[in-house]
């Protein structure tokens, strides 16, 4: 690795670091309620909110309540971009007069949106409306990033809270996150995108004639305003098929570079929220720095694997599959923030990554979506870590494990474990399927250990609610549809359904004080047993698979074959 | 102190061997989802090798169903000794329960009837030789009982109606005198019977912490079970696309290994022998736990209330020092002193005439007897002493008593105060010590200095509970200026001066709303409430049996310190379940390095180098794929056997803060559970290689 790349990932880290605390304390002050410079400007839509909705902002709710008002809101959310799609044909803003989208990629597209995974198993440009996009697509994509922030907060609030029953409303987060958060700063970031030349128009496509002569169709589009909330919201379902890779999706550096902050921004402060929220920033800075790490070692990681001499192509950093405007190490950040990030947008191929880095990024997901993650949900997925991690070091140390003073007990347990083990089944299971079935097969382009990664991949980013594809293989199938639809929803809600379980049950409990006797959460003892325990929790799921996968095709690459 | 007890005796052993086998009932290990997945894993692989189902080796797959037996037989082994330790126990205890009869008293007559046939609330009687037929309350007269059966302490105790040594256990035997005995429990309910329970782990309930450790170890089963049999599809797929034929290596019993190298058998195979054990070692240091919940909690505690009396001082105060005040002479202070206290049988006045004797060589040697009045001590006059009658007809009036009551009594007699007086008194009760004022006729000599006398090495004892982040508070009736002092030289954290049972059980209920658990010690029946308020409430065996029935422990040996060791067990007893749970989980990934490379060395296989890619993974250079798995699955199996003694001693226990703990216990466990497979495997594969098995 030269010195320039290390200054690179030194410079993405330090960047996001000194951004952290800021944005952490802005997000705590909106979540609860206290006045921002932002007030005085859409304070009137967060009220018109609650007129809307007949709730408000004092109001509060069971874990019981608030799931219910979640599963309901993200029921009917489903329920409109799935009919959305399937009648887009006789609704307006459709100049290239798309066909209705068919059956099961519309369920899979609604699923995959209403998650927070943008798993696009269709290509946007050649498919969905201007409608589609902005009414369906692009609306998903604030409230699904607002669910997950939602979530996080009603599990933090369980954690502070004492001897309570509530957990805030479902309504007031939801709305607070919107309006405070992610519109303006969606708004602010789609002009920056406009003025380094993304498209952001309702034109019909382009036809133009290059340079050498041939004829080709540029298309169009209100891509912008998606694009900002596609990163924000780490949702990752790109405007066009070729997601941050595509010219007018992000055209220069500068935009490639506020695009990995851009997704980075909200998870890693939310770190600092978190600590705000349990009365000590200090818990919060060793779960970013728990993250940061974990990015840090990944990155390094992936271009020591891009590094390793290719025996075949008889060079190291290859360019295959990458884009000239990045270059191979921006691509890598991208694709370990991206994967980490349960974001999923690429500007890079990850099926031409080298084998290794297609690995981690691929294990990056399995780690459970955790190390930044998703916007709330990569807070409330570590959180279940942090529990985990409790439990082990609490029992070690000879007490009833606590955390933050609260009784770490068979309940919880039982809920991190159903949290943690549901999405490494659905990840086992569904590829054991695709590989198994003809119908899984099929779409594949590649063979051997390539293909198996495809296929893995598929199924991981999907339950990871990361979106990411590998590339390479046709998910737009019914099978694929179907299954990996079924895979979001399990990621997305076998654990959310349990982290809020937890939080009720956390927040009857009383805070017992701290003692010497007391295992301290705020150390950096603490943060390497968290990270051992993540990566030992992936590695012990995965490293089967992955042997099959991407590591036996780094060794088969050492030997000069390649698939 | 426990005697040291070899885990090897062959009466232990034997029995428990045979009752390893006897466990291996299916409905026995159901209640163990580990090993219960070993246990079909066993079954599985054994009908494999005998019908010869598959294409695998059958000498190899034997040695594996072998060993997976030995697997579950190891683990049902290490229950069982834990078991046998207390299984001896229980049958000298019950003996001297059947044997027993009761001499039931119903309306004035006498009748002879079985001790298992009493009710509560049934009166019988006991005379000297006489088994006491259960437990009970004494409402008529008093008895020394020797209660070795169940204390192990030889020295007969008294028990008497009224007051706070009233109850009684059955099994204990009456050695002089007669008592009217009110049954307390029904049958099959009394301390015995839950002795006997207890100490047999019949009745084991899993306790909270136990629960949530089997939730965290049935989920890994469950993601260890998920990843073999999807390891299985992954590997046809591979094989398929490879053009290769993997069936000879990846088998189902080769699986079925894996799937028993991965799940925690370790921790899974030794979680109760920890639970049983730490139950034993609490019964050996001669404390009787109600439930296995109150140990764990008693690990828990972070607020310990001690009464002071017995417990961080030694039973009485004694006097220290003979302060004159000023133109008096020191000897003429002991003297009147002495003199004064003679008739007092207090262990304060005993104390002040060994001290005067101890000083000044006084014997009171001048006293005739016939010639002295003795003054007890009266709640009223709150100060005794004697009238002696001297040459001339003269009386010496010789007093010696409290302040207050002394200054009034001199006042009386029309004497004067000194003016030094009330300074000596007030720097003694600074100090910590009770002053007693001595005077004779209307003159005030001076002052005697009672003191507690802390017991040695307890300051020692509440540094460590300190550094464990326990907070200690001491219980007094003591005004607050004593109680500070004692507090301080005991190196307490805090006190309670002036306490009362309704202030004691005031103070717990505060310390719990503020979130702390709470343990204390207790005999009286006043003491119930604040034992069955607090979360460890320890009952002395020579209380009340109110008292014993409100705690969660009873401490047959009724010392109050026993707590701190209670304490030091519960928490030895979550750190061994968490400590080999980390150590099994950090064993996987050895594991994993000898299998994975073992199942698909082959893969890929290429003819110029030799060996499939995946066998660069094989980083042991384990000799032969039968070999490795081999070798992982009798490490597996035989890391339970060399825990066992871990299992049943407990992790090493030192009293540091928590962070401490974690780090060597880490370091310990965690580390040394990654590195001692890699170590061990590679030692079994190579002996397996030489004796050729494989």
């Amino acid at each position: 690795m030269e010195l320039v790349d290390l200054f690179q990932i030194v410079f993405y880290v330090a960047v996001l670091t000194l951004l952290t605390p800021g944005l952490g304390l802005y997000m705590y002050k909106v979540f609860s309620g206290e006045r921002t410079f932002l007030t005085p400007l859409v304070g009137w839509v967060e009220r018109g909110g609650y007129r809307l909705t007949g709730s408000s902002s004092r109001e509060e709710m069971t874990w019981k309540e608030y799931l219910t008002a979640l599963l309901w809101f993200n029921f009917f959310g489903f329920l409109f971009l799935f009919l959305l799609q399937l009648m887009q044909t006789i609704l307006p803003l459709n100049p290239q007069n798309f066909a209705n989208v068919s059956w099961h990629s519309a369920f899979n597209t609604a699923i995959s949106f209403m998650t927070n995974t943008n798993w696009q198993g269709y290509a946007g440009e050649t498919t969905m409306s201007y409608l589609t996009q902005m009414a369906g697509l692009a609306v998903q994509n604030f409230v699904s990033a607002a669910t997950g922030i939602a979530v996080f907060l009603a599990l933090a609030r369980g954690i502070s809270r004492q001897s309570s029953k509530t957990l805030g409303s479902f309504w007031v987060d939801l709305n607070r996150s919107v309006v405070y958060l992610l519109l303006p700063m969606s708004f602010v970031f789609a002009l920056v995108l406009v003025q380094q030349g993304v498209v952001q128009n309702f034109s019909p496509y382009v036809d133009v004639t290059t340079l050498e002569g041939a004829k080709q169709t540029l298309p169009m589009g209100p891509a912008a305003s998606q694009i900002a909330i596609k990163h924000l919201g780490t949702n990752g379902g790109g405007f066009f098929n070729a997601n941050s890779a595509h010219p007018f999706e992000n055209p220069t550096p500068l935009t490639n570079f506020l695009q990995i902050l851009f997704l980075l921004l909200i998870p890693a402060g939310l770190t600092y929220t978190y600590g705000k929220m349990v009365g000590s920033i200090k818990q919060g800075w060793t779960i970013y720095a728990v993250m940061a790490a974990v990015w840090v070692f990944t990155m390094i990681g992936s271009v020591a694997s891009e590094a390793v001499s290719n025996p075949l192509l008889a060079e190291s950093m290859s360019m295959e599959g990458k884009e000239t405007r990045f270059g191979v190490v921006s691509s890598l950040i991208f694709s370990t923030a991206t994967t980490l990030v349960s974001c999923g947008a690429v500007n890079a191929m990850h099926s031409s990554l080298s084998p290794l880095a297609g690995g981690i990024a691929m294990f990056n997901i399995m780690l459970g979506e955790v190390i930044f993650g998703g916007v709330g949900a990569g807070m409330y997925g570590m959180l279940i870590f942090v529990v985990l991690t409790v439990f082990l070091a609490g029992l070690m140390v000879g007490r009833t494990p606590e955390y933050l003073g609260k009784k770490i007990e068979a309940r919880e347990m039982k809920l991190v474990m159903l949290a943690i083990l549901a999405p490494c089944a659905t990840i086992l299971i569904g590829t054991a399927i695709g590989v198994s079935s003809p119908l899984g097969l099929s779409s594949l382009a590649n063979k051997g250990p390539h293909g198996f990664s495809e296929i893995l991949y598929a199924f991981t980013s999907a339950t990871g609610n990361n979106g990411s594809a590998f590339a390479g293989l046709n998910a737009n199938t019914p099978f694929y549809n179907v299954l990996l639809g079924i895979a979001m929803l399990v990621g997305r809600f076998a654990v959310l359904v349990p982290v809020l379980m937890m939080a009720g049950s956390l927040v009857q409990k009383k805070i017992s004080p701290p003692s010497t006797g007391t295992f301290e959460t705020d150390t950096a003892l603490f943060g390497i047993l968290l990270i051992a325990v993540i990566v030992i929790a992936g590695a012990l799921t995965f490293v089967p698979a992955l042997s099959l996968g991407p590591i036996v095709e780094h060794f088969l690459m050492l030997r000069g074959q390649s698939f | 102190m426990e005697k040291k007890q070899s885990l090897m005796q062959p009466e232990l052993l034997m029995p428990a061997i045979k009752d390893a086998f006897i466990k291996l009932d299916p409905r026995v290990q159901m209640k163990n989802p580990v090993l219960f997945v070993t246990l079909i894993g066993a079954v599985v692989t054994s009908v494999y090798v005998i019908f010869g189902i598959g294409a695998g080796s059958k000498s190899f797959e034997v040695q594996i169903a072998f060993w997976l037996w030995f697997t579950v037989l190891f683990a049902n082994f290490a229950e069982a000794i834990a078991e046998g330790r207390g299984k001896a126990q229980a049958a000298s205890l019950r003996k001297s329960k059947s044997t027993t009869v009761a001499r039931l008293i119903r309306s004035g007559t006498e009748f002879q009837v079985a001790a298992s046939e009493l009710k509560k609330g049934d009166i019988v009687v006991c005379s000297s030789n006489d088994l006491i037929p259960g437990d009970g309350e004494v409402v008529e007269g008093i008895a020394s009982v020797d209660e070795s059966a169940i204390t192990g302490e030889s020295a007969p105790v008294i028990r008497e109606s009224g007051g706070d040594r009233s109850a009684v256990t059955g099994g204990t035997r009456v050695i002089s005198d007669h008592i009217k005995i009110r049954i307390t429990a029904d049958p099959g309910n009394s301390f015995i019977d839950l002795m006997i329970s207890l100490v047999e782990g019949a009745k084991r309930q899993k306790t909270p912490n136990e629960i949530a450790l089997s939730i965290v170890l049935s989920a890994l089963t469950i993601v260890f079970l998920l990843a073999v049999a999807t390891l299985k599809i992954f590997a046809d797929y591979s094989g398929d696309v490879a053009g290769q034929d993997l069936s000879q290596i990846v088998t189902v019993p080769v699986l079925i290994a894996l799937l028993v190298c991965l799940i925690p058998t370790t921790i899974g195979g030794l979680l109760s022998a920890i639970g049983i054990s730490g139950m034993d070692r609490l019964i050996r240091r001669n404390v009787i736990a109600t439930s296995g919940r109150a140990v764990e909690a008693a690990g828990d505690i972070d607020v310990l209330l001690l009464d002071k009396t017995g417990t961080i001082t030694l039973g009485n105060r004694m006097a220290t020092e003979f302060t004159a005040v000023k133109g008096v002479e020191q000897s003429r202070l002991a003297e009147v002193a002495q003199l004064a206290s003679l008739s007092d049988e207090t262990a304060e006045g005993r104390s002040i005439v060994v001290l005067a004797k101890e000083r000044f060589k006084l014997r009171a040697e001048a006293l005739q007897p016939h010639d002295a009045v003795f003054v007890p001590f009266t709640a009223q006059t709150r100060m005794s002493g004697v009238d002696i009658s001297i040459l001339g007809g003269k009386m010496r009036v010789l007093r010696k008593g409290a302040g207050d009551a002394i200054k009034a009594f001199v006042k009386s007699q029309g004497g004067s105060l000194p003016a030094d007086l009330d300074q000596k008194i007030e720097s003694i009760a600074k100090s910590g010590g009770t002053p007693l004022v001595v005077s004779e006729g209307k003159d005030v000599l001076g002052v005697i200095a009672l003191k507690d006398i802390v017991k040695g090495g307890i300051k020692e004892r509440f540094g460590e509970l300190r550094k464990m982040g326990i907070r200690t508070i001491m219980i007094t009736g003591d005004n607050p200026l004593t109680a500070a002092a004692i507090a301080a030289e005991a190196g307490l954290d805090d006190f309670m001066a002036q306490a009362t049972p309704e202030s004691k059980l005031q103070r717990i209920r505060e310390e719990q709303a503020r979130g702390h658990l709470v343990a204390m010690t207790g005999d009286g029946t006043n003491d119930a409430p604040a034992l069955a308020q607090a979360d460890v409430g320890v009952a002395m065996n020579t209380g009340t049996q109110a008292a014993r029935e409100a705690g969660n422990m009873v401490d047959l040996d009724s010392n109050p310190t026993k707590l701190i060791e209670i304490v030091e067990i519960g928490k030895q007893l979550l750190m061994t379940r968490g400590s080999l749970t980390t150590f099994s989980v950090a064993n996987d990934v050895a594991k994993y390095f000898a299998i994975l490379p073992a199942l698909f060395s082959l893969l890929y296989f290429s003819k110029s180098v030799g060996v499939g890619p995946l066998a660069a993974l094989n980083v042991m250079g384990l000799e032969s794929p039968q070999s490795a798995i081999l070798s992982a699955v009798i490490f597996n199996a035989l890391i339970i056997v060399a825990l066992i003694p871990l299992a049943l001693k407990g992790v090493a226990y030192r009293a540091v803060g928590a962070s401490e703990v974690l780090k060597r216990n880490l370091f310990v466990y965690g580390l040394g559970g990654l590195l001692v497979p890699f170590l061990g495997i590679k030692m079994i594969d190579a002996l397996l290689t030489a004796i050729g098995s494989v």
